[in-house]
């Protein structure tokens, strides 16, 4: 069975948490004691109908306010897939979580309320879901009963997000009129909307294709451990553990190790489970070679033919998740694939505003939940793609040196010419 | 199919790389072991993240006294099997010291009061990240806990201080006394727990398979006829009878309860597990039952 990981985006109210709620209660993934516990908190509200945002919303801060705080993570299957939800926040000041929900996910869920249409909200988390290089992205016209399960609305509310997705990367956009609170077109086709003539939204996460979305063409393995055992039995036992980043690797295989440059063939690829011919992303592998090089975590093996960026010189977008601004010549601890390092910020190019998608050159720094172009300088040099070509290898995470708080989302960009 | 990972194998994918940075990014690790079956899914799979090598870090069972024999048992026989290093923190030596004080109701659950013991452990030896195996689906608060779960000087978990996390790039850094609480089976259901234990051949404690018991039934729960639990006397719907049951989850046995069941193998409670109506916790937990933020309250004190 194959894993479908996505993310919820929208404004507050927009029906999210009842939507996931109906999902989990319509794939019966609801046990009866959390139905039940949903249902007195209800009649103690003195809801009028059994409110399901209350089966996601988990921290009691949360319940005071009803509103979503934090990413919460949902658990669903059916017997075609199994699905992890990011369920993120809606409002501005929590924009953050949107980038952290998104930087896993296949797919992105955005909703809109039928009564409202596309608000700069709804824009801001599709511009985040493109710039995090989601392929998939679901429009769920939310509260259809509240205008009349009307065609006519849902079309008006599609046509102008489409125009406006043209100027984003989009692969793989699909719209579907919903209402979270009745299940229509939820996991069931509507029988008020017969002149809908697509999938139900669950139909749709179960069926799209996210396999060729994966690299399988750029081998990178960024090296996590190097395992010696000292014992008698593992005498000389030299492997090299890690992630497989993309592409396929097979024993026999000629690879290079950066930052070193030494080449080597592969003798052994061992997976969790013993021994394997070839191994792909994600797989937690422990790799050997032939040759005895140098080679330490935080370096990198590849394909002779076939390498990554090397550079202490880098280009990336940013989103900014910290209450102190981000402003130039200021530095960082920068983590990338499995290595740390630390980072300067030599230039702020542009501050993106998200909702004319313009670019403001004169920004003089990045507040919280900005979004920005800016030039690093590494202290080592990173091994790295694009990260429209390489989620794993194109993204890095910048970290505070004095709260160690994580401060910073980047996606690397080609390097500058 | 061609180059696809089933979805256990990308969680079991996901986990190793989780146990792999804890170990080339900390310096003291050590791994919480109850004997129930998340942890004994998390101790094979650090087991294979660290291959061929011995495990280069401790486990550690706080022991509240109140165990079941069973679990006990298991724990020893894991222990000598993989051959690691085992540190018990036991409650009832803390109890003897005076450092906590157990309420003077006979039965009373030591639930709350193991978080002491976990945190002095933890504290004596300094650990600076220690694994658990907590699932996200098992509640709402742990539902948003991340992977790598910050605890400051005192073990306490601040929900709304916690750090984006991002791709699986892992923020380790933390200040001396700070540690973090590692949860490598965050994605995994109870589901995914069954059939991954299932598909590796894994032993856990025979208490997990059904069995005859005498129990009885309290507040809606069924709880063993044992050492510390027994019927009120004079309280009718209190009568013990014999019946087939299972555990669902491992804890004390003065707060976890039984369910009735005939699977005797994981292919057997996969069937039921995908059936069931009832949540893990709220099927056998006394302890989360108290309050619809009983788990957060304990967590933010430092339970696991």
């Amino acid at each position: 069975m194959e894993l479908l990981r996505f993310a919820t985006g929208g404004s507050v109210d927009d029906g999210k948490s009842t939507l996931i709620g109906r999902l989990l209660y319509d794939s019966k993934q609801v046990f009866q004691d959390q139905l039940e516990a949903v249902q007195r908190t209800s009649v103690a509200h003195g809801d009028e109908y059994v409110n399901l945002a209350l089966l996601t919303d988990g921290l009691r801060a949360e319940r005071e306010q009803g509103i979503t705080i934090d990413v919460a993570y949902r658990y669903f299957s059916t017997p075609r897939r199994r699905f992890i939800i990011a369920d993120t926040p809606g409002h501005t000041q929590h924009t953050r979580n949107m980038v952290t929900g998104c930087s896993t996910a296949d797919l992105v869920l955005l909703l809109i309320d039928a009564r409202a249409g596309a608000t700069e909200q709804t824009r801001r988390h599709a511009m985040i879901a493109s710039l995090l290089g989601i392929r998939h992205l679901v429009l769920c016209v939310n509260k259809m009963d509240l205008v009349g399960y009307s065609q006519e609305r849902f079309e008006e509310i599609r046509d102008e997000f489409i125009g406006f997705s043209e100027r984003l990367q989009v692969y793989d956009l699909t719209c579907i009129p919903i209402s979270a609170l009745t299940g229509d077109n939820v996991v069931e086709r509507s029988t008020e909307m017969a002149w809908y003539g697509g999938l139900s939204l669950l139909d749709h996460l179960e069926s799209v294709v996210i396999a060729s979305d994966r690299n399988l063409i750029d081998l990178r393995l960024p090296v996590q451990l190097v395992i010696r055992p000292i014992s008698s039995e593992h005498h000389d036992f030299r492997g090299y553990a890690g992630n497989i980043a993309s592409g396929v690797l097979q024993v026999g295989d000629e690879v290079v190790a950066l930052p070193s440059g030494f080449s080597s063939h592969v003798t052994s690829i061992d997976g969790p489970d013993g021994p394997l011919k070839e191994a792909f992303p994600p797989e937690s592998v422990v790799v050997r070679l032939s040759d005895d090089i140098d080679i330490s975590r935080g370096d990198m093996l590849c394909r002779p033919n076939n390498r990554p960026n090397v550079g202490q010189d880098v280009s990336a977008m940013v989103c900014w998740m910290s209450e102190r601004p981000l402003r130039e010549g200021a530095t960082f601890a920068i983590k990338h694939t499995t290595r740390w390092a630390r980072a300067r910020v030599r230039s702020l190019q542009y501050r993106l505003d998200v909702n004319a998608l313009h670019q403001d050159v004169k920004a003089p720094e990045l507040e919280l939940n900005d979004i920005g172009r800016i030039h690093l300088r590494t202290t080592a040099p990173l091994f790295y793609d694009e990260y429209r070509d390489n989620r794993e290898t194109g993204s890095f995470v910048l970290v505070d040196e004095q709260t160690n708080a994580t401060v910073a989302a980047g996606m690397l960009r080609r390097p500058a010419g | 199919m061609a180059h696809r990972l089933s979805h256990l194998d990308t969680l079991a994918a996901e986990a190793i790389h989780i146990i792999r940075e804890v170990v080339a990014e900390f310096e003291r690790p050590s791994l919480l072991f109850s004997g129930g079956k998340d942890s004994a899914v998390l101790l094979h799979l650090a087991t294979k993240a660290c291959w061929p090598q011995r495990l280069p870090f401790p486990i550690v069972h706080v022991d509240t006294g109140h165990n079941f024999p069973e679990v006990i048992e298991y724990r020893d026989q894991q222990v000598a099997k993989l051959d690691v290093r085992l540190v018990v923190g036991s409650v009832q030596e803390d109890i003897d010291r005076g450092s906590i004080v157990e309420q003077p109701v006979p039965g009373a659950t030591r639930n709350r009061l193991q978080t002491f013991t976990l945190l002095r452990v933890l504290e004596e030896n300094r650990y600076d990240a220690v694994f658990g195996g907590g699932r996200r689906d098992e509640e709402k608060a742990r539902a948003k806990e991340r992977v790598f779960s910050l605890r400051d000087e005192f073990g306490q978990w601040d929900p709304r201080a916690q750090r984006p996390e991002l791709w699986q790039l892992y923020n380790t850094r933390h200040r001396p006394g700070e540690h973090f609480r590692v949860f490598p089976l965050s994605n995994w259901t109870e589901l995914d727990i069954w059939q991954y234990v299932d598909e590796q051949k894994l032993e856990l404690p025979q208490i997990y398979f059904a069995h005859r018991r005498a129990v009885f039934r309290r507040s809606g729960m069924l709880l063993a006829v044992g050492p510390w639990t027994k019927p009120r006397e004079g309280i009718e719907s209190e009568l013990a009878f014999e019946t087939s049951v299972r555990y669902r989850t491992v804890g004390d046995m003065t707060c976890t309860a039984a369910v009735e069941s005939t699977a005797s193998t994981p292919a057997e409670i996969i069937m039921e597990t995908a059936a069931t109506r009832v949540s893990e916790r709220g099927a056998t937990r006394a302890d989360d039952r108290f309050s619809d933020a009983a788990m957060e309250d304990r967590k933010r004190e430092g339970y696991f």
